[in-house]
């Protein structure tokens, strides 16, 4: 007998994976040192197939990782990096503790810092793949951006990300690539076709922060060290695409019109250039300065007769979407200064308006109030004392409203004080069996063309004859009851009722008609399934159960939106019969 | 420094002058030091005076009661003290009072003391006409130092030869430069392969929306669940809100927190690719030919046999099909005519009916009653058969030396022999079934028992034999069937069915069922193939060529099987359960041995009132239409054609 004793958990899916504790220990870095590099190299635990075998036949709960990563991280320069800087504190810290002031300032001066280029570089290879990434970028740093300057996080980190955010408004606004909005609860969501990509991120209301004890800032601030680098890449690329110059610069025109105006009650001038350029009321410089973008015609290949669809499909896609980025292109706006000016002025400058509002509010606004020619005025107050006849007065949903339309939408719904229509969710697309809200449907017979003013007074119309329904409904009660009164006065008076027998009805399936046979075709198709159903494999039985019970589920769900609908309209026009009723 | 008050008047130091004098008039001052007086316990004196002397202890020590007099008598009480290190109380003059009131207070101990007086600076900043110090400047201080010079002229030179450079101003802002632009998309990492991307967040639906459709905001119950939920189980994260315009939407409250979430999220979560089945649900069930196209079957209940009064337990069909028995738990065993629904006959039987079996052959027709076997003729239809039948009862001759059987045979005379009784087996247990062989001669009875080997008995009509077959017990049997066609013997117990060959008197086969408990057992006419029903709702079928496993597995029923049964010309199966209906299934079985048995269920016959949670009791097949009887625990036999 030979050969060597076969040990358990020396082989197989248990060589496979390290406990976090043990790779935290390969590496020789802190916890908080580990979970760093995780953020920044992208690398997440694994849930082992077998738990128990890999954890050497314990069930402890633990994390794993794959060995792979965890010797790939091995020869990560930054690794040392973070050791260097673990010295340098303790460096620091020796130094204040004898009081070496000139020490300390040395040591500050040669602080170790490292760049996270190459970790971008490596994680997305390719500049699609970073593109891919970045909705979660996004969001990171409009929130960020959004913070005070005080505490929480260095104040370099938020000056950074409101930088990167301004730059990204604004190859937005130039590429016209802003695709829908949504205004939420949560913030305001917004998507971008970006390269093909579709980059959907959200954005807080601009309302202080209540900052929670429970959020661990310092994991937010890795996160958002990395976004902000690969952020940067990807608006240099951007910016390169589109021949802009980057870090970006106002169009010199704009800029002496801008400067024209009270330069110098702002205070600095680097502060300022930020700030004219979150305006975004202004066009961006060019490398090459070209006249007008060419419109980028698909160009026609002939092939055969089933592509030849899909070609035109495309091609209605693609006017579409030309139209949608001129939806506002000729329209002046004015801003009140209760709306939210930076992300009304960045969807309408997306989709071609004009934008102005008052100066006092911000840097950057091009005309007055008093400007005739403006169009619209977007106000969101329940009354205004001077109107200019030849404007309209609306409010902000309008324009989110008509953006995800990709029409402008009438704006009779949207004047001052008007109860607004409810706003829908651009995101959802329904599948047939999903619950679809009226005011969708109503919205798709718009965009197809029809007419719903008709249809309304067909409702008016329906309501009308329902009431006169009802009124015969009730007539007839009354005549019953007036019935049943009488015969029950009858019987007080002794008399014996005159039984009578009425031919029954004969019902439409026990005759042999044609919806009799339908009706039994339908039955047998239904016992047919039933019969297979009964003889369905254990494992393709356990399937189909469960989509069925998801299915059930779907409708269910549906259903009660429905019931839930009904019952609000039906007390909505209760109330209305009630004025209605109280006015006469 | 704030001294305690006993250690003041103890010491007597610190004390102002006045104080002092009044002190020294009887100054017995212990001079031990501060010493625990806990060391002059055992001794009559504390310690010794200024002289050297010995202060003795007071003679009588106060206790509490002289404590508690003195608190109530004497007025100076609060203000006296004890002196640990003279033993003596002191009362405390006024002034001493005072002092204490003031140090209690923070104040200085001197009265005097004025604590905000006019600072005066010795130096002014004020240059004066006559400064503090007149020391002359030394000489270093006007002549260049040599050290220093040395020192910068190195610096200088570096600075000159570039060994020192200026410090670069550090860059605060990153630089940005084309990161991608020698992109290769082949120079992929292999664990880039592996790399799982993080699924995007979820989009809004229309409920996140600020001014929501009526129907998605929830009402006032929905809201008290919603609240009351844990966070995990909430369907939504957040509460529908309605705003009438956007100037009154507030701040999201857990903004921060969900991001925070997302980007625990992102480095923490274990990620792993699910494959999601997109399968049409039509797609699943089995493509089976239509029951329309595998007429004829029984469709529809035509007749119902009414008459028992209790729970029908067994019920077989004359060889003619124009007869039915039944037995059941009222103590009688009927004759129905099966055409007419008429019950021609009723026999008091003396006990509940377990199992009912009509002779293949002629018309005997075969009872098991408790512990006996009854052996009844009919006496209907043709007066040919009947006399035929009980001739051949008669014709039996006993043989000359009489063996020791394990039934007693009786003949049956008198008013019995005129009700139909024939003969007679007594059986030491109770019988559950019996089963005729195809012949018509040998008779297989069951008597379900663990213990002993004594469980199932073959009986021979013509000569009055009766056999044990088995020397040892291999579980409790349940039921037991004649092969058709060929000397086998089919024993069914819990969970197994044994075929054993009775020429050779060997097992030849045991099927494992994968039953938990089998109920009842049909053999197809051909012989190769068999049923199982089981309390656990499952039938199973088997092909005998093929293997010992169920070939096919059915779980069509809702509840326990009581009884299967094959049809003896049509390629019919029919079942019925616990919950009231009997399924008919269409079992082809092809003589090409490639091909497999096509079971297709075709119908599923309802009629049948479930009492005491029990439905369908037995299934028999009509032997020459396609129709089937069945018997409930509802005290009715039905006829489904």
């Amino acid at each position: 007998m030979g050969g060597l004793q076969k040990k358990k958990y020396e082989r197989g899916s248990a060589t496979n994976y390290i406990t976090r504790n043990k790779a935290r220990k390969k590496l020789q870095l802190s916890l908080a040192d580990f979970r760093r590099l995780c953020i920044l190299k992208g690398i997440y635990p694994h849930e082992p197939k077998h738990k128990k075998k890999v954890n050497k036949g314990s069930t402890a709960p633990r994390t794993f990782y794959l060995l792979k990563d965890i010797r790939f991280l091995l020869h990560e320069p930054i690794v040392r990096k973070f050791r260097e800087y673990k010295v340098f504190v303790r460096k620091l810290r020796k130094a204040y503790g004898k009081a070496e002031w000139t020490g300390v300032e040395r040591l500050r001066d040669n602080k170790p810092g490292y760049k996270l280029d190459h970790i971008i570089k490596e994680r997305y290879p390719t500049f699609i793949d970073a593109l891919r990434d970045i909705d979660d970028a996004l969001s990171m740093c409009f929130l960020f951006s959004t913070f005070a300057r005080t505490g929480k996080c260095h104040v370099q980190t938020i000056t950074l990300c409101r930088r990167l955010t301004v730059e990204w408004m604004n190859y937005v606004v130039t590429s016209r690539s802003l695709r829908k909005v949504f205004l939420s609860i949560k913030g305001i969501y917004y998507q971008a076709e970006v390269l093909g990509q579709l980059i959907t991120w959200l954005v807080p209301y601009q309302f202080a922060h209540d900052h929670p004890t429970d959020v661990d800032y310092r994991v937010m601030a890795t996160f958002t060290e990395m976004y902000t680098t690969l952020f940067g890449f990807i608006n240099f690329r951007l910016y390169q695409t589109l021949n802009l110059v980057y870090p970006p610069k106002l169009d010199s025109k704009a800029e002496s019109e801008l400067k024209a105006e009270h330069e110098e009650d702002y205070a600095m001038d680097s502060e300022s250039y930020l700030e004219k350029l979150s305006a975004l009321s202004a066009s961006l410089a060019r490398v090459v300065a070209t006249a007008e973008e060419e419109e980028n015609q698909l160009d026609h290949f002939p092939t055969e007769g089933e592509d030849l669809e899909n070609m035109q499909a495309r091609e209605k896609e693609q006017k579409e979407q030309e139209a949608q980025k001129r939806l506002f292109e000729g329209l002046k706006f004015f801003l009140n200064r209760e709306v939210p000016r930076e992300s009304l002025a960045f969807i309408l400058r997306c989709f071609g308006a004009e934008v102005s509002w008052d100066k006092s509010l911000c840097i950057g606004g091009t005309y007055e109030v008093t400007d005739e020619t403006i169009t619209h005025q977007i106000v969101d107050r329940p009354d205004m004392d001077k109107q200019y006849i030849n404007r309209y007065y609306i409010q902000p949903q309008w324009v989110f409203d008509s953006v995800n339309a990709k029409m402008r939408l009438p704006v009779e719904d949207y004047f001052l004080g008007t109860t607004l229509p409810p706003h829908l969710s651009p995101f959802v697309e329904e599948k047939d069996g999903d619950y679809v809200p009226p005011e969708k449907l109503k919205l798709m017979a718009l965009q197809r063309g029809e007419n719903p003013v008709q249809e309304e007074e067909e409702d008016d119309d329906d309501e009308e004859e329902e009431e006169e329904d009802e009124e015969e409904e009730e007539e007839e009660e009354l005549t019953e009851e007036k019935n049943l009164k009488k015969m029950e006065d009858k019987r007080a008076q002794g008399k014996t009722l005159a039984v009578k027998v009425t031919p029954g009805k004969v019902k439409p399936w026990e005759t042999g008609s044609a919806g009799n046979k339908v009706r039994l075709e339908q039955e047998e198709k239904a016992e047919e399934k039933r019969l297979a159903i009964m003889m369905m494999k254990k494992k393709e039985k356990y399937l189909y159960d469960k989509i069925m019970f998801g299915k059930k589920r779907t409708t269910r769900e549906v259903n009660k939106l429905t019931a839930k609908r009904k019952a609000h309209e039906d007390a909505s026009k209760a109330q209305k019969k009630q004025k209605k009723a109280k006015k006469q | 420094m704030k001294p305690r008050v006993s250690n003041l008047i103890g010491r007597q130091t610190p004390c102002p002058q006045v104080l002092l004098n009044k002190v020294i008039e009887h100054d017995i001052r212990n001079t031990v030091g501060n010493v625990p007086m806990e060391w002059y316990q055992d001794y009559p004196h504390i310690g010794y005076n200024l002289d050297g002397k010995k202060i003795f202890k007071p003679i009588r020590n106060k206790d509490e009661l002289d404590e508690f007099l003195d608190k109530m008598e004497n007025p100076d009480y609060w203000r006296t003290v004890h002196d640990k290190t003279t033993a003596s109380d002191i009362r405390l003059t006024d002034e001493q009072v005072d002092l204490v009131h003031r140090l209690q207070k923070g104040q200085f101990g001197d009265v005097n003391f004025n604590e905000y007086e006019p600072s005066v600076d010795f130096f002014t900043n004020e240059v004066m006409i006559h400064p503090v110090t007149n020391r002359p400047q030394d000489k270093r201080s006007f002549i260049p130092s040599l050290i220093e010079k040395e020192k910068v002229s190195k610096l200088v030179h570096a600075i000159k030869m570039g060994w020192i450079k200026p410090r670069k101003p550090k860059e605060t802002t990153p630089q940005y430069y084309d990161l991608w632009a020698k992109e290769d998309p082949n120079a992929i990492l292999g664990r880039h392969k592996m790399h799982v991307p993080a699924p995007k967040m979820r989009l809004p639906g229309h409920e996140e929306s600020y001014n929501p459709p009526p129907e998605y905001l929830l009402t006032e119950e929905e809201r008290l669940v919603w609240e009351q939920q844990d966070a995990e189980d909430r369907k939504l994260p957040f509460l529908p809100q309605k705003h009438s315009c956007l100037r009154a939407v507030p701040a999201f409250s857990r903004f921060i927190h969900e991001r925070f979430e997302r980007c625990l999220d992102l480095y923490l979560c274990p990620r792993q690719r699910k494959m999601r089945v997109n399968v049409n649900p039509e797609d699943l069930i089995p493509k089976l030919p239509k029951p329309k196209d595998l007429q004829p079957f029984p469709t529809t209940m035509s007749l119902v046999y009414r008459g028992h009064t209790s729970l029908v337990r067994s019920i077989s069909a004359s060889p003619t099909g124009q007869w039915l028995v039944s037995g059941s738990d009222d103590f009688t065993v009927r004759f129905w005519e099966v055409n007419t629904g008429r019950c021609m006959k009723t026999l008091e039987v003396g006990g509940a009916v377990k199992s009912v079996a009509w002779n293949p052959n002629p018309a005997v027709c075969l009872v098991a009653v408790e512990s006996t076997v009854l052996l009844l003729n009919p006496s209907l239809g043709d007066r040919l058969v009947v006399s035929s039948t009980d001739q051949l009862i008669t014709s039996y001759e006993p043989p000359e030396e009489d063996k020791e059987q394990a039934v007693t045979w009786a003949l049956s005379e008198g008013p019995e022999h005129n009700k139909g009784h024939r003969l007679t087996l007594t059986h030491p247990k109770a019988v559950k079934q019996v089963v005729w062989h195809g012949k018509g001669d040998y008779l297989s009875s069951v008597m379900p028992d663990n213990s002993s080997n004594l469980q199932v008995l073959i009986h021979q009509v013509s000569k009055r034999r009766t056999q044990n077959p088995f020397r040892k017990s291999k579980g409790l049997v349940q039921c037991v069937s004649f092969h058709p066609l060929r000397p086998y013997f089919f024993v069914a117990t819990q969970r197994y069915v044994r075929i054993y060959n009775l020429i050779k008197q060997e097992l030849t086969k045991k099927l494992m069922t994968n039953c938990k408990w089998i109920s009842s057992m049909a053999i197809h006419p051909g012989g190769d193939n068999l049923i199982c029903g089981s309390y656990d709702c499952r039938l199973a079928w088997f092909d005998l060529d093929l293997s010992t496993k169920p070939y096919k597995m059915l779980r069509h029923h809702k509840k326990a099987l009581r009884g299967v049964a094959f049809h003896r010309n049509y390629p019919l199966f029919a079942s019925g359960a616990d919950d009231g209906s009997v399924i008919v299934c269409h079992g082809m079985v092809y003589n090409d041995l490639l091909q497999n048995p096509l079971i297709v269920p075709v119908k599923v016959l309802k009629g049948h009132q479930i009492t005491h949670d029990l439905g369908v009791l037995d299934v028999t097949f009509h032997p020459t239409q396609p129709w089937v009887f069945s018997s409930g625990a509802d005290a009715t036999i039905r006829l489904f054609t």
